[in-house]
């Protein structure tokens, strides 16, 4: 037996691209992530103040990391998706 | 009617499992469904796959028991899939067959990233196993009647039958209608908590009577505590506080001392009493059916307010976090604490109460606030829980089912949509739990189902059988990931045993029967541990033994077969040794965590960079000899 994916699919123009956006966003992602760890561990205080709507920073920035993963993952797919549909265009 | 629907969903599963059964011959169909998955489908059967009994189980009972704590596993959890959206998901599906070993060894085509990956895959498995089984034998143990190991050995053989006879297909299938479901039910008992609103006489919906635990005066006199109507008849210290068993009309009971201006209280336990002869009593009567221990939680107040005039009503979802963050709203949560009574051995749930606003932040389980080590510890499982889910085999495989990259990124945001939205509701059925006072003061694993049997048996039912299905569809894909490296890893890439399609569907369905033995056998040996916990560990086993090697093969091209090898076999060796010598393990085993030579209970932050300094060392030093051999 080859050793092949088990669905075929064609090279991919936009890998490259796709790829370089992918890390950029990951490190944009990464940051804010480390920054609402770094607050627990050197002012964990802070957590507790009320920001918006009656929530605390807490409560804010914990949803707030899951709503930013959805909108940059869409983002993201959006951009994918045109590079490719141009590269099609292209060929 | 529980037992009913739980058991038309279990028929439905196999039900399932058989129709495909038929469908698949092809080692192709068995390990990756013929690749032929929409990617829609696939983006939920991830969140079915991912959704595990830690999410369901673990994270609510942590939160309902340790508030905003719990909900960094939901934070951590979810984070992970954006390692796997932009770094992991489109290059792990170019590379790879079956397995992520194959991605691994797609350049090298190495007998050592074979054999360790394989192994890798299957000790990850397993450690995630365990969770899962534990969770199910402390769901099926309340709905059935059954003790925890029938649970166990039942949710083993059902899997067995569903992953020995369809494979991927049928376990896709599952997979999608349980993250379906999951989602769809845990909104409504979400709405459900929030149209109940607030109280501080939570009586479940009218199903069980308030019930006000006491408090004594007690003054001492010549030295020796005096409480009128009681005899008193022993104290003993239990770290830094003071427990005191009083008689009443023959009846023992313990109290916690509280020493106060001056005054002293004793305020009113929950506790368990073995005797010498093996009799064991609840809250001073001999343990029955009847006679169990109580469900705990609920609020002493909601923003300073007390009774009738406290309670809320219907609230929004904004609203009900803001009311539980207020230090005036103070919850009630219980410690557990183990005395010695003579012969006796006495557990004891004291009351705990805690304010609002340190409930809704981190720092009650997870010590932020506290010694450098325990920042560390915090620090480590951050850490592991971002970088392990793209490193977790069992979902890796998943890109295998989808026709072509793009629908293995489209169905990766289906997935964040779908968990995101679940962890969000993670919080309220958390809370939820511990403000309707539906707390099982023995195990947090079981809060999100008793809330669900606070709004009537049926939703009580079907939140079970999802619970259930919950650990079928994780199970599932865990034992195909492990079979997939033993038939497809071991078997036929690494020893080249040149099987036919045939013989690889047989290999992989014996390799499976193998796997949820074992995984029967740890999940009975692991009873009583937080599942979510364990799962948390399983991440740092993952993210240390697997993510360097994915991460350094897609982005440095010095990387070797060697160098990944290495890799994959320190950052396991390491993450397991720093666990078993953790101070969690130490308690397991039944000796002093403070002896544990390890400080960290989460091993990520020490093994996850030792991994990535190993390959790059032997990346390094074995250059010249590869480049010569190739």
């Amino acid at each position: 037996m080859l050793h092949e994916p088990a669905s075929q699919s064609g090279p991919d123009a936009s890998a490259d691209y796709k790829m370089r956006i992918g890390v950029w966003m990951f490190l944009l992602y990464a940051a804010i992530y480390a920054a609402f760890v770094a607050i627990n561990l050197l002012k964990p205080l802070w957590m507790e103040k009320t920001v918006f709507l009656g929530l605390n920073l807490a409560v804010v920035f914990g949803f707030g990391l899951i709503v930013f993963a959805l909108i940059e993952a869409l983002i993201y797919n959006h951009m994918c998706g045109t590079h490719e549909a141009d590269n099609k265009g292209g060929e | 009617m529980a037992i009913a629907i739980f058991l038309t969903f279990v028929a439905a599963v196999l039900g399932l499992s058989f129709y495909f059964a038929a469908k698949t011959k092809s080692a192709s169909g068995y390990f990756a469904a013929g690749g032929q998955i929409h990617w829609g489908v696939n983006g939920i059967a991830f969140a079915g796959d991912y959704l595990s009994a830690a999410s369901f189980l673990g994270i609510c009972g942590m939160i309902a028991t340790a508030g905003y704590d719990g909900f960094l596993y939901s934070i951590g959890y979810l984070a992970g899939w954006i390692v796997a959206l932009f770094v992991v998901a489109e290059p792990m599906k170019r590379l790879g067959k079956y397995t992520f070993t194959d991605a691994l060894d797609a350049k090298f085509n190495s007998r050592g990233i074979k054999l360790f990956a394989a192994i890798s895959t299957l000790v990850v498995s397993v450690f995630y196993l365990i969770p899962q089984m534990v969770g199910a034998g402390v769901l099926v143990e309340p709905l059935l009647g059954i003790p925890h190991y029938a649970g166990v050995i039942m949710v083993g053989a059902i899997v067995i039958t569903i992953v020995a006879t369809a494979g991927m297909t049928s376990t896709t299938y599952v997979q999608f209608i349980k993250g379906a479901m999951l989602v769809v039910f845990s909104l409504i008992v979400t709405v459900a908590v929030l149209v109940r609103g607030l109280s501080t006489e939570p009586d479940q919906g009218g199903r069980v009577p308030f019930y006000k635990y006491a408090t004594l005066e007690a003054k001492e006199v010549k030295g020796a505590l005096v409480v009128n109507d009681y005899k008193v008849l022993t104290s003993v210290p239990a770290k830094a506080e003071t427990y005191v068993k009083l008689e009443k009309g023959g009846v023992q009971t313990w109290w916690l001392r509280s020493d106060k201006d001056g005054k002293i209280a004793l305020k009113e336990t929950q506790y368990e009493v073995k005797k010498a002869d093996g009799s064991k009593l609840v809250n001073g009567l001999p343990a029955s059916k009847d006679n169990v221990l109580r469900q705990n939680g609920g609020l002493e107040a909601i923003k300073g307010k007390t009774g009738p005039e406290a309670a809320t009503g219907k609230v929004g979802p904004f609203e009900f976090l803001s009311i539980l963050s207020d230090p005036e709203t103070r919850i009630n949560t219980w410690k557990i604490v183990k005395l010695s009574d003579g012969e006796d051995k006495v557990v004891v749930y004291a009351p705990s109460v805690k304010p609002g606003n340190k409930m809704m932040r981190p720092g009650l389980k997870f010590k932020t606030e506290g010694t450098p080590i325990q920042k560390l510890d915090f620090l480590s499982l951050m850490l592991a829980l971002f970088l392990g889910t793209a490193a977790l085999p069992h979902i890796l495989i998943r890109y295998y089912t989808v026709p072509s990259p793009a629908c293995a990124r489209k169905s990766t945001i289906v997935a964040i949509a779908a968990i995101g939205f679940f962890y969000v509701l993670t919080m309220y059925m958390g809370l939820g739990a511990v403000i309707n006072a539906a707390l099982n003061p023995v195990t947090d694993n079981m809060s999100a189902p008793l809330l669900a049997r606070t709004f009537g048996t049926f939703l009580f039912a079907v939140i079970s059988a999802i619970a259930f299905a919950t650990v079928l569809g994780t199970v599932s894909g865990l034992i195909i990931a492990a079979s997939g490296a033993v038939a497809h890893d071991l078997m036929d890439r690494y020893l080249q045993l040149g099987h036919t399609e045939k013989q690889k569907v047989r290999a992989g369905k014996i390799a499976a029967f193998v796997v949820g033995i074992i995984a029967i056998l740890l999940g009975i040996l692991f009873q009583g541990m937080n599942v979510s916990f364990l799962v948390g560990l399983a991440f740092a086993v993952a993210a240390s033994a697997n993510l360097p090697s994915i991460i350094m093969i897609l982005f440095w091209k010095k990387t070797t077969a060697k160098g990944i090898a290495a890799s994959i076999v320190t950052g396991m060796v390491s993450a397991i040794g720093l666990i078993m010598f953790s101070p969690s393990m130490y308690d397991k085993f039944g000796l002093n965590p403070a002896t544990a030579p390890v400080p960290l209970d989460n091993p990520g932050i020490i093994s996850i960079p030792l991994s990535f300094l190993v390959l790059v060392a032997v990346s390094l030093l074995t250059q010249k000899k590869e480049a010569s051999a190739a």
